[in-house]
């Protein structure tokens, strides 16, 4: 009786592994997190669509995503310290566990065997086998007297390692993990007052620490590690009154355009642009407010930026080669997050107060497409997956 | 804070507290959007921290309303807290840090 019932569900299309792979690549899928109810839209952008939606992934009020080197697996880190790992394809979650009480982001190492989590409580970064969870390593950052900082801008680097910051202490920490069971811990103290986040550049060599105690940015060149950091833009804002700030700036991988860097101002509504020859501040652009992410389009001809609070219904495009201001789009009020599709050709972003995700060209700006999401905020594409930092 | 200002501001958020129920019920909706998703952005979208502290009701036990109140309108120097007082009137503000207070799901 039962060979008979497989035997008609297989004849009728029902066979598990065939319904599950569609025999279908990923390099065009990706998740967007639905912050309020903890649950991951899969979308595909070849024909800009929802596939679908996975439930029950906790507090993801503040969550990011990488992926595994196969593009198939996603590693979600949820705000209450949730690691989940879904696989994008059947669109189910594979693993999840509880690794703290309120964690900030991760990352996934160069050789693509372990995920690191960066936590607010307690502060420091948890290491985990990427194919099954297991924890590997606990790096708890401590400083001081036996304090624990909260770790921000956490990211992988070359050579298998690393690299995070540590919010209360004021300290940038390169972890190498070839034996897993022992990572090697180099710390650089004094980098500066309260690093926020961090980005690696898009050739794995400088980590950049945005600080929002004081001006200026922490820099580290990974070629060079017994140089230590060194401020860069330490100029910068002096003696200038500062706006309040209502939402953290992120610093997030490909701001680099060409030779030029583009970072958000802190307390300023200005995007800074930065000589990576030099590290001297070669401009600055006046924009429509604090800016939150400020990201290059993956041929680094445009950047695009979207702000804070109460300027949060805007994005702006800036030509990196004129360096001006080209375009200014309304697309809703709660502009969170965007990202590009690997080419550059089109643009995902979230409208959070109007709960829409939206696709637009970044030629023409043009609308393309546009889906009705609940209160999304990140978007992560699987192309991540083969990038330095991401 | 002199003695007769502490007094004065007390007896006027004290008159607010009666007040606080005459914000329209849409304006409490955008109010309570607000303190989850912008508050949330520092504080946690569930206000068990983040970058900023948490503001469960068992971690604000000792704090006044009125100091819940004046943190929320004018922030708190040498602390990533912005003055929000550009967009909350002070029985706004007086209004969500009781929310804050009794505790917000």
């Amino acid at each position: 009786m039962r060979v008979w019932l497989i035997t008609f569900l297989y004849l009728m299309g029902f066979s598990p592994s065939l319904f599950a792979d569609e025999w279908r690549g990923t390099g065009d899928l990706g998740v967007v997190v639905e912050r309020a109810d903890g649950s991951l839209q899969i979308i595909e952008t070849t024909g800009n669509s929802l596939l679908g939606r996975i439930e029950g992934l906790g507090d993801l009020s503040h969550a990011s995503a990488v992926f595994s080197r196969d593009e198939r697996f996603a590693y979600l880190f949820g705000r209450d310290g949730g690691l989940t790992k879904v696989d994008i394809l059947q669109r189910k979650v594979v693993a999840r566990i509880i690794q703290s009480g309120n964690s900030i982001g991760g990352a996934i190492s160069q050789d693509g065997k372990l995920v690191a989590v960066s936590n607010y409580e307690p502060g420091g970064v948890r290491v985990f086998d990427a194919e099954t969870l297991e924890p590997v390593a606990d790096i708890p950052a401590t400083y001081g007297d036996g304090k624990q900082s909260k770790v921000v801008g956490l990211v992988d680097a070359p050579g298998n390692r690393f690299i995070f910051s540590l919010w209360d202490a004021g300290e940038i920490w390169v972890v190498e993990m070839n034996d897993p069971a022992k990572p090697l811990i180099r710390k650089f103290k004094n980098i500066g007052v309260q690093p926020y986040d961090a980005l690696i550049t898009p050739d794995g060599r400088y980590y950049i620490a945005g600080l929002y105690g004081e001006d200026g940015l922490a820099l580290l060149d990974l070629w060079n590690l017994d140089q230590g950091p060194r401020r860069i833009l330490g100029d910068y804002g002096k003696g200038e009154q500062k706006l309040p700030v209502y939402k953290m700036p992120h610093l997030e991988g490909w701001a680099i355009a060409g030779k030029r860097l583009f970072i958000p101002a802190v307390g300023q509504h200005q995007v800074l642009v930065v000589d990576t020859d030099n590290w001297q501040e070669i401009g600055r652009l006046d924009v429509h407010g604090q800016p939150v992410f400020v990201m290059a389009r993956p041929d680094g001809r445009q950047v695009w930026v979207n702000f804070a609070f109460p300027n949060n219904d805007t994005l702006q495009i800036i030509d990196t080669q004129s360096l001006k201001l080209v375009k200014t789009l309304q697309p809703g009020k709660g502009v969170l997050h965007m990202e590009f599709e690997p080419r550059g050709e089109e643009v995902w972003v979230s409208v959070r107060d109007i709960d829409r995700l939206q696709v637009y060209d970044t030629d023409t700006f043009v609308r393309r497409a546009e889906w009705p999401v609940l209160k999304p905020s990140g978007i992560f594409l699987t192309s991540r997956a083969h990038r330095i930092g991401l | 804070m002199k003695l007769p200002a502490l007094i004065i501001t007390s007896l006027f958020l004290l008159s607010q507290t009666a007040l606080a129920s005459g914000i329209p019920e849409p304006r409490r909706m955008e109010l309570l959007n607000l303190l989850k998703h912008d508050c949330g952005s520092c504080h946690g979208l569930s206000l068990k921290g983040g970058l900023g502290p948490a503001l469960t009701p068992e971690r604000l036990r000792g704090k006044p309303i009125d100091f819940l109140t004046a943190t929320i309108l004018y922030g708190r120097t040498g602390t990533p807290m912005p003055p929000w007082r550009p967009f909350l009137t002070d029985r706004e503000a007086f209004w969500l840090a009781e929310r804050i207070k009794e505790g917000v799901r």
